[in-house]
Order: structure tokens, then sequence, then C-alpha cells
């Protein structure tokens, strides 16, 4: 508890934090790089293919850690636009600003990716069904808090409009989860459920499994690194970043 | 191996246009997300130093222009006397 306690003051600090977040980011990214790699491989080459879609259903091993870190991505925004609220820490600020593009490109692909698949599963590469459609609102979330920090340009009150959004915004998270439960849906129920076996057989979930773990190895290395960048930017006129310039250019 | 050959993995049992379009979208996506803050974060370091060079410069710029101005003050200054 004490230690947690010292972490949380420690990290009202940007500059511990960022001293002490590049060596994580650059191990948690190389793990993620690696898992993701193994995940794509294997469900590409060498997974069974479905009885019923064939290999079209490998398309699954991108698009579903693709859509589950759309959502984690949204989540981490949320907490860090709550935190930004409540204690006004600058650190929480800089997560909202360095998750949301990140959020852009992972809830693209997931959209994307789910469209082609669509096509030759569903017969149609949209459908305006709950699932697809609560996505598409997490897309525009992430450029509403994007737009919103660029719209205001007083960086204060810019933050904490964009903080409200992604707090507010997080109600869509379980609306995407159970809208596959809640109405009749072309999407398919999850794979994977915590309280119940998945629904696919060890050599088809396992490459899942690993490609999911590495995807969030490797969003966590690049928000860090990415919270890292913001960190500099905002510190830039400070005598610790001047000496880090320095030493970077001789 | 799920598959016998070269050919029959790139066919993808017909379905290679999905699956191949997908995984090239899915890694440009992985690609977009690491590239672009190691390029801010190189961008910034980059641009940082350039300040510093052009700030030295102007210093020392300043220091320059200043001494030949004094150095002009002193000339007139004995030019007069």
């Amino acid at each position: 508890m004490n230690a947690l306690k010292r972490l949380w003051h420690r990290l009202g600090s940007p500059r511990w934090f960022y001293e002490i977040s590049g060596p994580w980011a650059v191990g948690a990214l190389i793990i993620g790089l690696v898992g993701i790699a193994v995940g794509l491989v294997w469900g590409l080459a060498i997974a069974p293919p479905d009885y019923l879609q064939g290999n079209s259903f490998r398309i699954m091993y991108l698009h579903v850690p693709f859509a589950i870190l759309s959502q984690s991505c949204y989540i981490t925004m949320g907490l860090a636009g709550a935190v930004l609220l409540i204690w006004r820490m600058k650190l929480a600020d800089m997560v909202v600003a360095a998750a949301a593009p990140i959020g852009v490109v992972f809830c693209s692909v997931a959209l994307l990716t789910g469209s082609i698949w669509g096509r030759p599963t569903w017969g149609t590469w949209w459908v305006w069904d709950a699932r697809t459609t609560s996505t598409l609102v997490l897309l525009f979330l992430y450029f509403g808090v994007i737009a919103l920090r660029q719209a205001i340009p007083r960086e204060e009150t810019a933050g904490r409009a964009a903080a409200i959004l992604a707090v507010v915004g997080v109600i869509d998270i379980p609306i995407i989860k159970y809208s596959v439960d809640w109405w009749l849906t072309l999407h398919q129920t999850s794979t994977f459920k915590l309280t119940s076996a998945p629904s696919m057989p060890p050599e088809m979930y396992l490459p899942l499994l690993v490609g999911v773990l590495g995807f969030y190895a490797f969003f966590f290395g690049v928000l860090l690194f990415a919270v890292g960048n913001e960190v500099l930017v905002r510190e830039r006129r400070t005598q610790w970043v001047g000496d880090l310039v320095r030493s970077r250019a001789s | 191996m799920s598959f016998d050959s070269w050919h029959d993995f790139l066919y993808m049992g017909g379905h290679y246009p999905f699956v191949w379009s997908s995984y090239a979208i899915g890694v440009l996506g992985i690609v977009i997300t690491l590239v672009r803050p190691l390029r801010a974060r190189r961008r910034f370091f980059a641009e940082q130093a350039q300040q510093l060079r052009r700030q030295s410069n102007a210093s020392q710029v300043n220091s320059q222009s200043n001494n030949s101005s004094k150095n002009a003050e002193k000339a007139s200054a004995s030019g007069s006397s």
C-alpha cells in the first residue's frame, strides 16, 4: 500500500515518468512484436481452417486483437480522463493525448478488417447492426477527443474538455461488449469468456490468445513511449530536457 | 502446417483477396502505430537541437556585434581625443 502511494506521488513528476518508462517501453514493444508475429503466423499458416468459413476465418487473428485493443485503449483513456478531472494530474492529460491517435488506428483497422471479413461470411461489407454501429461510434469518440484538444487554444481547458468526453464515452464500451447478447445481430458472440471455456478447439484459440497478449504488450509499450513524447514537448523549456537535448546533439 | 504448398497458402481456398487484404491493413496499422511516436521523438530532438544551435549562434553574433560596436566606440573615442 505504501509502495502504491509512493508510486502515485511520483507520477506527479513527468521527469521521473520519462526516465523510468524508457526501458519498460522498449521491453514491452519487443515482447509485443514477437507475440504479434507468432500469433499471426500461427493463425495464418498453422491453425486448421474453419469447417464452415474455410480460410477466411483467419482474418479473426487480426480483427479480434485490434477490436479488443481499440476498446481497452478507450478504457485506458477514460480512466486517465477521470484521474485528470479528479486529481488534476498532468500525466493523466498526457495519457489521454497519447492514447487517442493509437485508438484511431486500432479502431479503424478493426472496422476495416471486420468489413472485409463480412463480405465472404455475411455476404455484405457493412451492416448497421448493434456491434458494428457502436464500434463506429467508438471511432468517432476518438476523433472527438482529438478534435476537442485541437479546437480549444488554452491547454488546460482543452485537456479537461477532452477528458470529459473520454469519460462519458466509456458508456459505449459495455454497449459494444453486450450488443451481441442484447440484440439479435449478425455479429457472433465473443470467443473468449471469463466464465466458460472457449467455443473453439485449442489449435484455433491458442494463436489468438498469444496474439491478443502480444497486442496488449505492444499497446503498453507504444503508449509509454508516446506519453514520454508528450512529457518532452511540455517540459521542453526546463533544464533537464535542455540537458537531454544537448547530450543527444553532441 | 495447414497447407500443402505455397500455392495453397497464398490461394487461401479462394478467400485470398479477403485474407491478404486484411493482413495488409493490419500490418500497416501496426507499422503506423509503431513508427508515428518514434518519428515524433526523433523530430523533437532534431528541432530542439536546431533551436539550441540557433540560440548559441545568435548569442555569438550578439556578443561579436557588441564587441565591434564597443571597439568602434573606443576608436571614435580615441579619434576625438
